[in-house]
């Protein structure tokens, strides 16, 4: 596995760590409030995730930019401008797009401000490297942020009602399971994934070690 | 909805529609200070008093804004205002309970990105109400979370001494628990009317 993984401070390495090894959501959980808010279906998911990635890249590049300029003492509070900023950007444009889509996310695109993941990469990443690299960060960030919200959107909305992306799966006999949707649905659910992948993550440490040992 | 009355807003904001059980706001500081009824207690006050405070600015914010047209500043406005807010929240504290302020740690200055906060201010605003009512719903908000927190500290409290599989500890079973806890505050719907 190890000679596919490219190394560390390479381009790639910086759009591919978001995705799976350091994915915001699944192995930092950070970033709960809009996971587990808005993965009730997964096009509230899709969209979701795709605003906060524009705005974790647009305010990296930014505050990368940036990060010679602002004074340390103030830093944080100049990040939050800046995110503050393009997140009323996103909200007018989601506003222009879809009136329902805007509708369904509520508040929670206005709250793409106080997500961690974007704070957090700005205080990180953003502040310490060059722009491209930030660029690239927050791209891959974004992805994984986007990517893990699906796989929550995706379950709660197969279960819940039986649909994925609007469209029938199971047909009309299918029992739809409610509470997937309610909120409740969203800590089982995300509990679920976690444990999911604290198994596999077990296994395959184990695999490895049956490896060297032979 | 401005007419409402003050205790169903209470009520509402504190049970029926809970920030972190029902809207999933604040998740971060649930599943990060609930190891312990005093601290979490303690948060929970702390939230409360930023939340009171951060409510009054946002209503005289919204108020000024719109007077001269500018709601799309409206954000950016709202967030610098809980940011200085906690500041200070954060130099009272230092000031008169040095106690009280070693307990809290860094979770004192982390209230700025509490996102419980923020909406609180944004729903206040998107339902119109009055300067009394704003007051009274942040009480509600801040009570709601201070609840759950307490809640969850104490079922953790007892978690450490139950045996569980390696895999589910930490994050996976704080989650499942919330779920729970969700589902009984459901049982809360029955009151609004």
């Amino acid at each position: 596995m190890s000679a596919t993984v490219p190394g560390p401070g390479s381009p790639a390495d910086d759009l591919l760590r978001g995705l799976w090894r350091e994915n915001p959501v699944f192995v930092q959980v950070l970033g709960m409030c809009p996971t587990l808010a808005v993965s009730n279906s997964a096009l509230n998911a899709l969209t979701m995730g795709l605003a906060t990635a524009f705005v974790l890249c647009l305010s990296s590049l930014l505050i990368s930019l940036l990060r010679h300029v602002v004074p340390r003492e103030v830093r944080i509070a100049s990040f939050i401008l800046v995110i503050a900023t393009f997140v009323t950007v996103v909200d007018y444009l989601i506003q222009a797009i879809s009136l329902a889509l805007h509708a369904a996310l509520g508040a929670f695109i206005s709250l793409i401000v106080v997500n961690c993941i974007i704070l957090g990469r700005a205080e990180a990443f953003a502040a310490r490297n060059g722009p491209l690299r930030s660029f690239l960060d927050g791209l891959g960030m974004g992805l994984g942020f986007t990517l893990a919200l699906l796989c929550l959107g995706g379950v709660r909305e197969l279960l819940g009602s039986g649909s994925l992306f609007g469209i029938g799966v199971f047909g009309s006999q299918f029992e739809p399971w409610t509470v997937m949707l309610l909120p409740s649905g969203g800590f089982f659910t995300l509990g679920a994934w976690l444990l999911a992948i604290a198994w596999w993550r077990r296994r395959r440490e184990a695999g490895a070690r049956v490896q060297e040992a032979n | 909805m401005p007419e409402q009355s003050l205790a169903s807003i209470f009520l509402g904001a504190c049970l029926i529609n809970n920030f972190v059980l029902a809207y999933f706001l604040g998740i971060c500081p649930f599943l990060g200070v609930s190891g312990k009824i005093a601290t979490a207690s303690r948060m929970g006050a702390a939230v409360t008093f930023v939340m009171l405070v951060s409510s009054l600015c946002a209503y005289a914010i919204h108020a000024a804004l719109a007077a001269i047209g500018a709601l799309y500043l409206q954000l950016v406005s709202f967030i610098v205002v809980i940011a200085a807010a906690v500041q200070l929240v954060e130099m009272v504290v230092r000031k008169y309970s040095p106690a009280l302020f070693r307990a809290l740690g860094i979770f004192l200055p982390l209230i700025t990105t509490n996102c419980a906060i923020l909406a609180l201010a944004l729903f206040q605003t998107s339902k119109g109400y009055g300067l009394l009512q704003c007051l009274v719903y942040a009480l509600g908000a801040g009570a709601g979370f201070t609840l759950a927190l307490v809640l969850m500290a104490g079922i953790r409290e007892k978690l450490e001494l139950a045996e569980l599989p390696d895999l589910a500890t930490g994050t996976a079973i704080s989650l499942f628990i919330a779920g729970i806890l969700s589902l009984a505050f459901m049982g809360f719907a029955g009151l609004g009317a």
